[in-house]
């Protein structure tokens, strides 16, 4: 090239603030003129558990023999008030979805999946099937502000009341639907239009606040004899107040969703602006549980972004008694997988990227009420996969636990831990590798 | 969150059982509230006095203290009665700054929980029944009373965060719901020259109104322009030398009942707390409306 | 006949007694004294007994009702008969905020007046004011009748969508997408039937009220809209 060429030309840069995805959404935007609906949670790189590590046993501590020596996973949730705690066999639960977001087939492989390894369902913002009821051996029945579907005596079939706040996704927020999945059957169940989008409060429409939340919660007790334990699930944004709120309102158990928590469908600047990561929000939710005397007492199930059997032992170091998967179990049972790759480049996305779930027209037939794509789901197959896939969960946690000595994963603690960057340190409250320093906390 | 009462009586008859009818009410809102309770009441005044609620740390001995004010405001010994870990003391209104300036000097952990012409102040921690046995409640007289038993939401259980608070002479407030700008209108009012000691949402509610009445504005004024620069969920009770004033949000998810005979007028989160109330089975009983301001004053 | 003194006795024994009844019981009229604004009063019924309430309740008496007959003679706290599937529960005074809120059937009369978001979310239930109702009444109403024979306050069947709500008063405005529909002879029967259901008798003339219902503007967003939501 000529002399004067080589200075005209310089290399096209793109801007990391005005990146591809921000330009994208802002020519859709224009197109459209409506905000962006999607499903999952935060796609955004975050502080998560990935930035802990463990502290393995070497010749300060001793490990447990893997098999022969054990490590129990067993927990109880509802001993404060319930007269019928639930016994789950593995501290890993399945996070509330509902039917309506998700197929009939889905709910009824979540079902079987959790069943066979002992641990428990949970509904969501639609009501109980009697599929999932006759499929989960231990049931959590939510109560949400929309109040779809909820009546007595599917109140008294749960094994455990859950009176959602909020979640993760969208703390603040309310259910969406759009008209798609909003076929005959969930209509009916909602007693809605069939086809139409449906709107959804963010309040509860009996009560507003904590001190009303405790008499909400006194109701449910009296209807149920004061059976079934009640947990307050809320997304996380103020972990701290909400948990201590949460114990004062009268609450069995905190359920606590951090921003990586999924959501079938809601406003994408809702699921990455609002809400907290989950490695910040445990400790804070532990430390009020602490200071309440309540911690172990009221039991903290925490959500959003658990992957993998580290995730689930990083949760409970930090404090919590067990934790809750929802996008994990959509995966396990073969959500974005990508032998179908041809027809979600149809659907303009690829394999892992697919989240529409709202337009309800999942080739896995997961997220999706048409009666032809749920039909691919084969509720027996797919609910093996998600007990061996919670069945991983567990070996892996059980795994770490006994390389710190453990014999309960429960008595992991968060000396087990050391953090990789300082904002992990700072959040999760635990101190950088290799040294003793929390941010924030000074020297131990 | 909380529970919040109010009364006020009408009928002068009644003056004598104003605590142990104040004490009833706190009870009843003890599970919404379980923190700390609070109170205020509206007693006798002494003219030319203003009388300074303290609090000290718990078993204080508040003798040398009062000496001390005593010799501050130039005056043999002051006036005071004592309520557990607080005391009234009634020093010459001419002299309050005086002796202000003596409490600010002092090393001690005493702080000035309200004063004026005839308000009381007392909180702390605890549940109602004992911390309204601890400080008397029962045995308090006057023309009217407000109350409050906490749940604390956003900021830490201490004393300083109970309610009521006071931010002016006679005036304070009692707050049940959850503001949500509370700290932008808090700078505002830093900037007009108000001080504040805690975090709390309604020590700014409290904050407010004292700068409109500072402004010469009436109480009813005063509500009025809180619905525009308040945002949140609020119900408000509010005291003033003169009676007391209601108030809550357009949208008015927090409960709210009031009941009125010929005898008196009370406010209560919960209906439970107006259940001991002499005639209440033949009170007419409502609920205030959103966005409108009520207030009883006696002048 | 069962008469329970709730200042003696606690609202739980109460409940607990309640939800025990058997089958052919023969214990079906119950009356309870002193309730003294207490929360949850009758609250889970399953079976048609029939209790009488002699005061004030508190909050979600006779929650979730069904089948069973409840009076409080006197005034209700918020959230009377939430979610109540079937039955009759009526308040002869008047019912604070949430009055039937997400009630799925039955019939739920307020003889005095309700105040804010009286039928909020409501399912199927009907519900007949004798006297007036306070703001964001029937919001979010998805189906059942809302009959109010004095007033209504602001933004009445804001969201609204199926739902029918007829006033004989003045509403002091509209929600979004909530409009005033005609009222047809099929709708002045249904009115006719409702308010015999509700006692209120032949006095009260159905050609004085109004219907208002869903626009249905808002079942698909559309970015013109957005103003509504």
């Amino acid at each position: 090239m000529a002399m004067q060429e080589r200075w005209i030309h310089t290399p096209p840069r793109k801007s990391a603030t005005f990146d591809d995805a921000s330009i994208a959404e802002i020519r859709r935007a224009s197109a459209s003129g409506i905000y962006d609906i999607r499903g999952a949670g935060a796609k955004r790189k975050l502080p998560h558990f990935d930035d802990l590590l463990f502290l393995g046993a070497s010749m300060s501590r001793y490990p447990l023999e893997g098999y022969r020596e054990k490590c129990a996973t067993d927990v109880t949730v509802g001993t404060r008030f319930a007269r019928k705690p639930i016994h789950l066999k593995i501290p890993i639960t399945i996070a509330g979805m509902s039917f309506g977001s998700l197929s009939a087939q889905a709910k009824e492989a979540l079902g079987r999946g959790a069943s066979a390894v002992g641990t428990s369902t949970t509904t969501g913002d639609g009501g109980m099937t009697p599929e999932e009821r006759g499929h989960s051996k231990v049931l959590v029945y939510q109560l949400l502000p929309s109040r779809y579907g909820m009546n007595p005596d599917d109140l008294r079939k749960a094994d455990a009341i859950e009176v959602v706040v909020g979640q993760g996704a969208k703390p603040g927020g309310g259910g969406m639907l759009l008209g798609q999945k909003i076929s005959k059957r969930v209509a009916e169940m909602r007693v809605l239009p069939e086809g139409i989008d449906q709107r959804s409060a963010c309040r509860h429409p009996d009560w507003t606040g904590p001190d009303d939340l405790e008499i909400k919660i006194q109701e449910l007790r009296e209807i149920t004899d004061w059976e079934k334990p009640i947990y307050v699930k809320v997304g996380a944004s103020r972990p701290y107040y909400d948990t201590a709120l949460a114990v004062k309102a009268g609450a069995d158990a905190v359920v606590l969703d951090g921003m990586q928590g999924g959501t079938a469908a809601t406003q994408e600047v809702f699921i990455e602006h609002v809400g907290i990561p989950t490695l910040a929000a445990i400790p804070a939710a532990v430390q009020a549980l602490q200071q309440l005397g309540m911690h172990r007492e009221v039991q903290l199930i925490a959500s959003g972004g658990i992957r993998n059997g580290a995730d689930v032992a990083k949760a409970l170091a930090l404090g919590a008694d067990a934790v809750s998967v929802g996008s994990a179990a959509l995966v396990a049972l073969g959500d974005n997988d990508p032998h179908r790759e041809e027809e979600y480049q149809a659907l303009g996305t690829t394999a892992g990227a697919y989240d529409d779930w709202h337009e309800g027209r999942d080739p896995a037939g997961i997220t999706t009420q048409d009666p032809v794509l749920a039909a691919r789901l084969d509720p027996i197959a797919a609910g093996r996969k998600l007990a061996n896939y919670l069945s991983v969960l567990t070996l892996e946690a059980q795994t770490i636990a006994r390389a710190c000595g453990k014999s309960h994963v429960h008595n992991l603690e968060p000396e087990d831990l050391v953090a990789l960057t300082v904002e992990a340190a700072a959040m999760a409250r635990v101190p950088l590798a290799g040294t003793d320093w929390i941010p924030g906390r000074g020297r131990e | 969150m909380c529970g919040i009462a109010g009364l006020f009586l009408k009928d002068q008859s009644l003056e004598g059982d104003l605590g142990g009818l104040m004490a009833g009410m706190l009870s009843a809102l003890g599970d919404r509230g379980p923190d700390s309770t609070g109170f205020a009441v509206y007693g006798t005044e002494s003219p030319g006095s203003v009388k300074l609620t303290l609090r000290g740390p718990q078993n204080f001995d508040f003798r040398p203290l009062v000496e001390m004010l005593s010799e501050a405001v130039g005056e043999p010994t002051l006036a005071h009665r004592r309520h557990d870990s607080h005391v009234v003391v009634s020093i010459p209104a001419t002299r309050e700054p005086a002796a202000r300036d003596a409490l600010r000097a002092l090393q001690q952990d005493i702080s000035i929980v309200g004063s004026g012409r005839r308000m009381e102040l007392f909180k702390e921690i605890g549940r109602p029944e004992q911390v309204t046995q601890r400080f008397g409640l029962a045995k308090m007289r006057g023309t009217h009373a407000i109350g409050h038993t906490r749940m604390a939401t956003e900021s830490a259980v201490t004393t300083d965060g109970a309610h009521p608070f006071t931010t002016g002479a006679d005036q304070c407030l009692v707050h049940n719901g959850s503001l949500s700008n509370h700290n932008a209108v808090r700078r505002d009012l830093v900037r007009q020259g108000l001080t504040f000691r805690t975090d709390n949402d309604s020590e700014v509610a409290a904050g407010f109104i004292t700068s409109q009445l500072t402004r010469g504005r009436s109480l009813e004024q005063a509500m009025e322009a809180s619905l525009d620069a308040l945002d949140g969920f609020y119900t408000f009770v509010i005291g003033t030398e003169f009676g007391l004033g209601v108030l809550r949000d357009p949208i008015a998810c927090k409960p709210a009942v009031m009941a009125e005979t010929r005898q008196w007028v009370a406010f209560g989160t919960e209906y439970r707390a107006l259940v001991d109330l002499p005639g209440i089975a033949l009170a007419k009983v409502w609920e205030p409306e959103p966005a409108r301001t009520y207030r009883w004053e006696r002048h | 006949m069962p008469e329970v003194d709730l200042a003696r006795d606690s609202v739980r024994s109460l409940n607990a007694a309640l939800h025990a009844l058997p089958a052919e019981t023969n214990e079906t009229h119950w009356r309870v004294l002193n309730p003294r604004g207490q929360h949850a009063i009758a609250a889970g019924l399953d079976w048609p007994v029939f209790v009488e309430i002699d005061g004030h309740v508190g909050y979600y008496c006779a929650g979730m009702n069904k089948l069973a007959n409840v009076t409080v003679h006197g005034n209700a706290g918020q959230g009377v008969a939430e979610n109540m599937m079937s039955g009759h529960v009526r308040v002869k005074g008047d019912a604070s905020q949430a009055a039937g809120a997400t009630g799925r059937g039955g019939l739920l009369v307020i003889e005095g007046n309700a105040s804010a978001r009286c039928g909020i979310s409501m399912k199927g239930v009907d519900i007949v004011v004798q006297g007036s109702v306070g703001h964001l009444s029937a919001f979010m109403g998805q189906a059942g009748n809302l009959v109010v024979l004095g007033d209504a306050g602001e933004a009445l069947g804001d969201s609204i969508y199926e739902a029918r709500l007829y006033v004989r008063g003045a509403v002091k405005s509209l929600g979004a997408d909530c409009i005033e529909k005609e009222l047809s002879d099929r709708h002045k029967q249904d009115l006719r039937r409702l308010l015999d259901a509700a006692g209120v008798g032949g006095a009260v003339d159905v050609d004085e009220f109004r219907r208002y219902g869903s626009a249905r503007k808002l079942y698909h967003f559309h970015i013109d809209n957005v103003g509504a939501y």
